[in-house]
Order: C-alpha cells, then structure tokens, then sequence
C-alpha cells in the first residue's frame, strides 16, 4: 500500500446539484513526498476539490484513491477516521480552537485519535508537541493564549498541528493567504521542512503565483476540470480550455 | 471521552458571558416552572391547612359548603342556627372529647364577631399544627372582652385596652350598634393567615349581653343569632327561624333523654344534665319574654319521655336530610334512631372503642376534667339558646366518620356535621378552576421557557460551527462532535436546573415572610414534588435533545464550511 500514490483521481465527477457538475476530472495523480501547488480561478472548483481529498464530500461518480483507499466506497465514518489517521489539513485562517492553548490545539488529533496517537511511535505527547513546535519555531509559545499570537504564528500552530503524528498527506487551503508577503516565504519553508521530516504529501493550495517555484509540482485546476464553465474561466490568468490532460507536469 | 468533556468545560469556560446568560435563561424558566408549583402547592395547602384540630363543624341543616364557608372562612351565610343544647347533647356524646361553641352574626367594622368559648383558643389549629397564640394579652372571659386577630389589631390599629363597639349585622352602616354594651380588647392573636386574622372573638356571654342589653330593639333578639347574616337588616328574618328552632326544643330535650338512657347513665353526667337543665329553664323565662319566643314550660329532660304528638321532628322550613337517610321514628319515640343510627350493639362497641382509645390516649394536654369545666360554663354560659354551629374534637379520629353519620341524622334537630378537611378538599376541587388556570399557566412557562431555553442553546451552539468545523478537519467524527454538543447543552441545563432551584427557594427564604404579610399565603419550603421534577425532567430533556440539533448540522454542513475559509 505504501506504493500507492497519495492522491489518485480517476473519471472523478461531482455535483452538489445532481446534472450540475462542479468537477470532472479524468485522471490526476499525485506521487507520495510531491509538494503540489494546486491553483486555478475561483470557480474552477479548488475547495471542492480539497472537501474531496479530505473525504469531507462524496464523490458523485469516478474514483478517489487516497493513499490507495477508495473514499467512494467508503462510509462516512470510515473517512472521518480515515481523516484523522492520515491527513493534516491547514484552513486559510481561524485555525485554532481559541479557548485551548497552543499545546492543547497541537495535540487535538492525538488526542482524538488513537491510531494517530500510535504513530508518535513511543515519544510522549509532550516531546511529540515540542518536536513540531521547534520545527515550526514556535516552542516558546506554547503555554501562551491562542489571542495573543500573531496571524503567522497561528498559522504555524494549525501547521503544527496538522503535522504532528506524521499523516502522509497533509491539505493546506491557502494558509499564507493572511500573511504578509516575506512572511509567506518564511512560512512555507517552515512547511516544507517539516513535511519533508514527515514524508508528507503536501497539497498547497494558493491565488500567489509567487510562490509557485517552490513547490516540486503545479496543478493548474482550470486545466483539468472539465466541468469548469468557460464563463467562470474568463477571470483565469492561464485561459486555457484545455482538453482533458493527465497532468504529470513533472 | 474524558477529552469532549475538558473541551466541553473549557468552550464553556471560554465564552463566559454567553454561558452566563444561557444558564440564567435556563435559570429563569426553571425558577419560574417550580415557582408556580411552589406557589400552587403553597396555595392548596395554605388553603387545606386552614382549620386543623377540628374534627367535625356541626351546623343547621344545610349544604356541606355553606357550614364550611360560613363558619371556617366567614363566607356567606349559615343556613341556620343549632340549639344550643344540641350542642351540650353531643357533648355528652361518649366519642366527643370536646366542643366549642361557635356564634356568628355580628360584626365590628367589617369584622366578622365571634362568640366562642375559651376553649377555642387551646383547640383550633391551623396548617400543620399551628395554634392560636396570643401576641398580646389572654382569652376572653368576661362578658365585656374581645380578643382580635391579627389584621383587626393591624388595620384598626388596636390594642390591648381599646374599646370596642359591635354592630349588629355584619354591616357598619345603618344598623344599630351596640353601644350599651361596650367591649374592651383584652387579647391579640398572632398572625395565622387564616380567616382567624379578621375575626373578633367574644365570649358567648357577651354576644348575649349585648343582644339584652339592646332590649327588645332588635326584633327576635332571643335568638342571640338567628343565623349569621351579611346584612344587619336580614337579621330579624332568620330570628324567626331561630325562635321556631326554640320551638321545637322539647324534642330536643327528649333526646337529651335518650342519650342519658343510652349512653350517659352515669351521676357525673346526670349532676351536670341537670345544673345544665337549671340554667336552661332561666334562659327559657327570659326566651319567655320575647315576643315569638316558643312557649314556656316544654318538659326539658325527661328521660324515656315521648315526644309529644305533633312534635316536628325536622324543623318547619328545614330540608329533608339528604339522601332521605332519615325513617320517621317510630311512635315510641325510640332512643336509637332509626334507619340512620347505628344498632345499639354498634354503639356499644363504639364506646369500647372510645373506652379504650381513651384508656390508651396520653393525659390530655390542656384539659381539666372538661365535663366538669363545661358544667362549670353551663352555670354562667349558654345565656342563649342559638349559636351558629359548633367545632367538634373527637376522642378516637376513626370515631369521626361515625359520629358526623349519627349527627346527620339526627331526629331532634337536623344538623349537617361535616369533616372540615374534606369539605375543604370539596371545595378546592369546586373552585379548582383556580389551580387548573394556574395549571394552564404553568403549561404556558413550560413551553415559553423551554422554547427560550432551545433558543439560547442553540444560538450559543450556532455560533460555534467554526470550532465543529476544525474539530472535524481534524478528524472528529459525529459521534464526538455530537457528545460534545450534547454535552455542553445537557451541561447547561443541568446548571440551570440546578441554579433555578436554587433561586426558588432562596428566592423563598427572602419572599416568604413578605408573601405571608402581603398575600396570607404561606409558601412552605418543601423538597421537590413529582411535578416538579417532571418539569425539571423535561428541561433536561429537552436540553438534551437540542443539542442534537446543531450537532447534525454541524456534522452536515460545518465540513463545508470548515473546509471553506469564506465560510
């Protein structure tokens, strides 16, 4: 199973309306340790797709393998549990449960988990926590108030805690969207290196064209979905009604 | 699970105010749907507990809710008056321990007068074993001494030493007062929040004294109170009624003859039957000189007698006994009633029984040999021939039954005896449209208050989904997501249950003195009734189930959402 791919799409179709497709993708695979960097006109259907790669939505028709496990046949708590074993997933911004603190926040998928609890692979909680929170230079605010960090520093706390138990594929929706420029940067090396400690997938979705050089592959969503209206597309950057393409850019 | 619960505690830890504000609303409703139980329950029982102590009310002949309503609360009129001898024959009934006289028909500003004897003081009780207690001064003896209650003392502003003049009638206006005959408060009752607190109590003796001191201005004034009546003018009427009453006394004396042959054969009572014989021949020479007094020289005690022919066994005007209970006596003029009165073997066994309740009884708290006290009275008392009714106490509580059945069919005169507790459970459930709107009341507050309650909770769970949300990214499912929910809600309920009974009954340590004063309804601090916790279920419950609510949809919808960051 370790061989399967991280991400494996295959005649994927879905619609929150039925004859109404949002998505339609042929064919999209993403190999395990690839940072992807996922981007495409609003409308082109980014967030459904990341609802879909998480196991959140149910693909209408087509396959959607993660890690080699079809989420189609899978019950809805089958992929809850799926989700908390396997995936790290970062939000734009509002991350953190602001009554816990850092720690507590970092170690919730532990802590509701056990199978995520079983791969820290012996180390306590505490040393697991202080781990990722050095990793992601955030050690020293551990015990502070969720209130009193910066939108960075928060943003590096939900990467903390999306990483912590090593999931293989790690789902970020815009997370630098509410930082500043040279921030950003700083943000997604911090990433990077922990996912790379990690040996996690990482699915980078972002609007900032800028940071596309640092991933090791780009998607362009508008160019595989099919289901995307042309209208929609008219506000694209790359305009392109492209046929469907197995997008193995690299 | 140890987990949702610190998270649990800690969400609500973290919104404080909104914690705050939902477990008050929830506070609130519960406060207010165990309130009006305790209110409801305050009121039944403030109502139940009205006259305690009293076996057996013994009025004339009427509806079961009149003697009720007439004498215990001074409700509308008595249907009639009773004898007193009749009173003294049941006294000498072997399962009364005592009776106390009680006179109704005169008023002092608005105040009910009531002539009773002092042994009313020591046998009323009220609510649970409350009795009647001086706050100034004693009992009423003499013929010129009143004693107050509460709220006559309070609102008239009197004290021991005011004078006091009566009316006649219950009116202040337009009826003679009394004034040949001055009063003096000599006693001040505390507070009962009964009727007892707007009574003026006077001795039979006074209300006699004042009625012949008055000579004959008011028309029929031997019958010291021909039936207690709202209006003064009424008065004379119902006089006559009570003079017919004095007519047909020597039927009464007949049975006061039987019942010495049937049950009384003892010297002590006969000494007393005949001092009691002595003093109602007096009063029959001064009945003699009122006009429509009965005739004079009615054979009083005749033991084995018969009635003469012609005698009315039930008196002219007077309703046949319910039920038709009542057979017409036999010519002989029998000693046991029949029909209706039990065989003489019962009564035999009823006085074993009251034999040996007594042997078995403690010492008697406060009574001096009351047949000895009463023959006493009866040297100086019973100047009238006609009180309103009189309060019985049994001997043996079992015997009350019996005896209210043999003073319903009394031949002699026709009395209606009735068990207070249970004409006061009649009259609750007749005017039970008062708890059933208190009820529907309470109803309204359920669903007001549980409907407010859903709200709070809700809105509070609402605004949460963002934290549904990211509890769910990571990997939550809706088995958490809905104990975590539930819990937070059932947390709050219970802490408003919790803190809503609280503020019922700190709220009636504050307000039950206030209320009493305010309202004469004592709110009994008391554990909590099944309806209680039946509404206290249901808020449970039914806090419960909301957080089901937004559980599903957060389970739903938050996975957009929360994947969403335009959410």
């Amino acid at each position: 199973m370790s061989a399967a791919p991280a991400v494996e799409l295959s005649n994927l179709r879905f619609a929150y309306r039925p004859g109404h497709d949002v998505l339609a993708i042929d064919a999209l695979s993403i190999a395990r340790g690839e940072t992807v960097f996922l981007h495409g006109p609003s409308g082109s259907g980014k967030t459904t797709l990341l609802g879909l790669l998480a196991g959140v939505l149910r693909a209408t028709a087509g396959q959607v393998k993660v890690l080699g496990q079809d989420f189609t046949t899978m019950s809805n708590g089958a992929r809850d549990a799926f989700r908390a074993r396997h995936l790290g997933y970062v939000f734009q911004m509002f991350n953190l449960i602001p009554y816990l603190s850092v720690r507590e926040n970092i170690l919730l998928p532990i802590r509701l988990e056990p199978a995520r609890r079983a791969r820290l692979g012996g180390q306590s909680f505490d040393a697991a926590v202080r781990d990722v929170a050095s990793q992601l230079d955030i050690a020293r605010y551990l015990d502070t108030p969720i209130g009193e960090l910066s939108v960075g520093q928060q943003q590096r706390v939900a990467a903390a805690r999306a990483l912590i138990g090593s999931p293989e594929v790690v789902i970020a929706d815009e997370p630098t969207s509410a930082l500043d420029t040279d921030r950003r940067e700083q943000f997604l090396e911090l990433l990077f290196r922990s996912c790379e400690k990690a040996q996690a997938t990482l699915v980078f979705v972002s609007h900032d064209h800028t940071l596309m050089p640092l991933f090791s592959r780009i998607v362009e969503l508008g160019e595989i979905n099919t289901a995307a209206e042309p209208s929609r597309l008219n506000t694209a950057t790359f305009r392109v009604p492209t046929p469907p393409v197995s997008t193995n850019v690299r | 699970m140890m987990l949702i619960l610190r998270l649990a505690l800690a969400s609500l830890r973290s919104r404080k105010l909104t914690t705050a504000l939902t477990v008050a609303s929830i506070a609130l409703s519960v406060t207010l749907l165990v309130g009006i139980e305790t209110v409801r329950a305050g009121v039944r029982d403030s109502f139940a507990g009205t006259i305690r102590g009293v076996d057996l009310i013994v009025g004339a002949r009427g509806g079961t809710l009149q003697v009720l309503l007439s004498t215990v609360f001074g409700i509308g009129n008595a249907s009639g008056s009773v004898q007193l001898r009749t009173m003294e024959r049941w006294q000498q009934h072997p399962a009364v321990k005592w009776v106390v006289p009680y006179s109704l028909g005169d008023s002092h500003r608005g105040f009910r007068v009531v002539g009773t004897s002092t042994e009313f003081y020591e046998r009323y009780r009220f609510r649970k074993d409350g009795r009647i207690t001086f706050a100034a001064g004693r009992v009423a003896q003499a013929d010129s001494e009143v004693v107050i209650g509460h709220d006559v003392a309070e609102r008239l502003k009197y004290e021991v030493g005011t004078p006091v003049v009566v009316t006649h009638g219950l009116r202040d206006i337009g009826t003679s007062n009394h004034d040949a005959h001055p009063f003096r408060v000599v006693g001040v009752l505390a507070r009962t929040f009964t009727p007892i607190d707007r009574s003026v109590y006077v001795t039979l003796e006074g209300i006699e004294a004042m009625h012949e001191e008055e000579g004959g201005v008011a028309a029929g004034g031997g019958g010291l109170n021909g039936g207690s009546s709202t209006s003064g003018s009424s008065d004379s009427g119902s006089s006559d009624s009570g003079s017919l009453n004095s007519g047909s006394l020597n039927s009464g004396s007949l049975n006061n003859g039987s019942l010495n042959n049937g049950s009384l054969n003892n010297g002590k009572a006969a000494a007393a039957q005949a001092k009691r014989d002595a003093v109602v021949e007096a009063n029959k020479r001064r009945a003699a000189a009122i006009p429509k007094a009965p005739p004079a020289g009615v054979p009083m005690a005749m033991p084995g007698a018969e009635p003469p022919p012609g005698t009315p066994m039930v008196m002219p005007g007077a309703e046949p006994p319910p039920g038709a209970q009542q057979a017409p006596p036999p010519p002989g003029g029998a000693l046991v009633m029949p029909g209706a009165e039990p065989p003489p073997q019962v009564m035999e066994q009823v006085k074993a029984a009251a034999a040996q309740a007594r042997a078995a009884a403690k010492p008697p708290k406060v009574e001096p040999a009351p047949e000895a006290e009463h023959a006493d009275e009866a040297e100086h008392e019973h100047g009238d021939d006609q009180i309103t009714a009189f309060f019985v106490g049994t001997k043996n509580r079992f015997e009350a039954l019996m005896l209210q059945r043999e003073m319903n069919t009394d031949l002699v005169e026709p009395l209606t005896a009735i068990i207070p507790g249970v004409a006061l459970g009649e009259l609750w459930q007749n005017i039970g449209s008062a708890e059933v709107g208190l009820r529907v009341i309470a109803m309204f507050a359920v669903a007001i208050s549980i409907t407010g309650m859903l709200v709070a909770l809700y809105s509070s769970l609402e605004a949460r989904r963002r934290e549904m949300a990211i509890l769910r990214a990571i990997g939550a499912g809706p088995r958490t997501i809905l104990a975590l929910l539930v819990l937070e809600s059932t947390l709050l309920a219970f802490l408003g249950c919790v803190i809503g009974v609280a503020f019922v009954y700190g709220g009636l340590a504050l307000a039950q003195g206030p209320i009493e004063q305010r309202f004469g309804i004592h709110l009994a601090m008391r554990a909590l009734g099944e309806t209680e916790y039946s509404y206290l279920a249901m808020v449970m419950i039914s806090g419960m189930l909301i957080g089901f609510v937004p559980a599903w949809k957060a389970y739903r919808t938050s996975l957009v959402d929360g994947l969403s960051p335009r959410a």
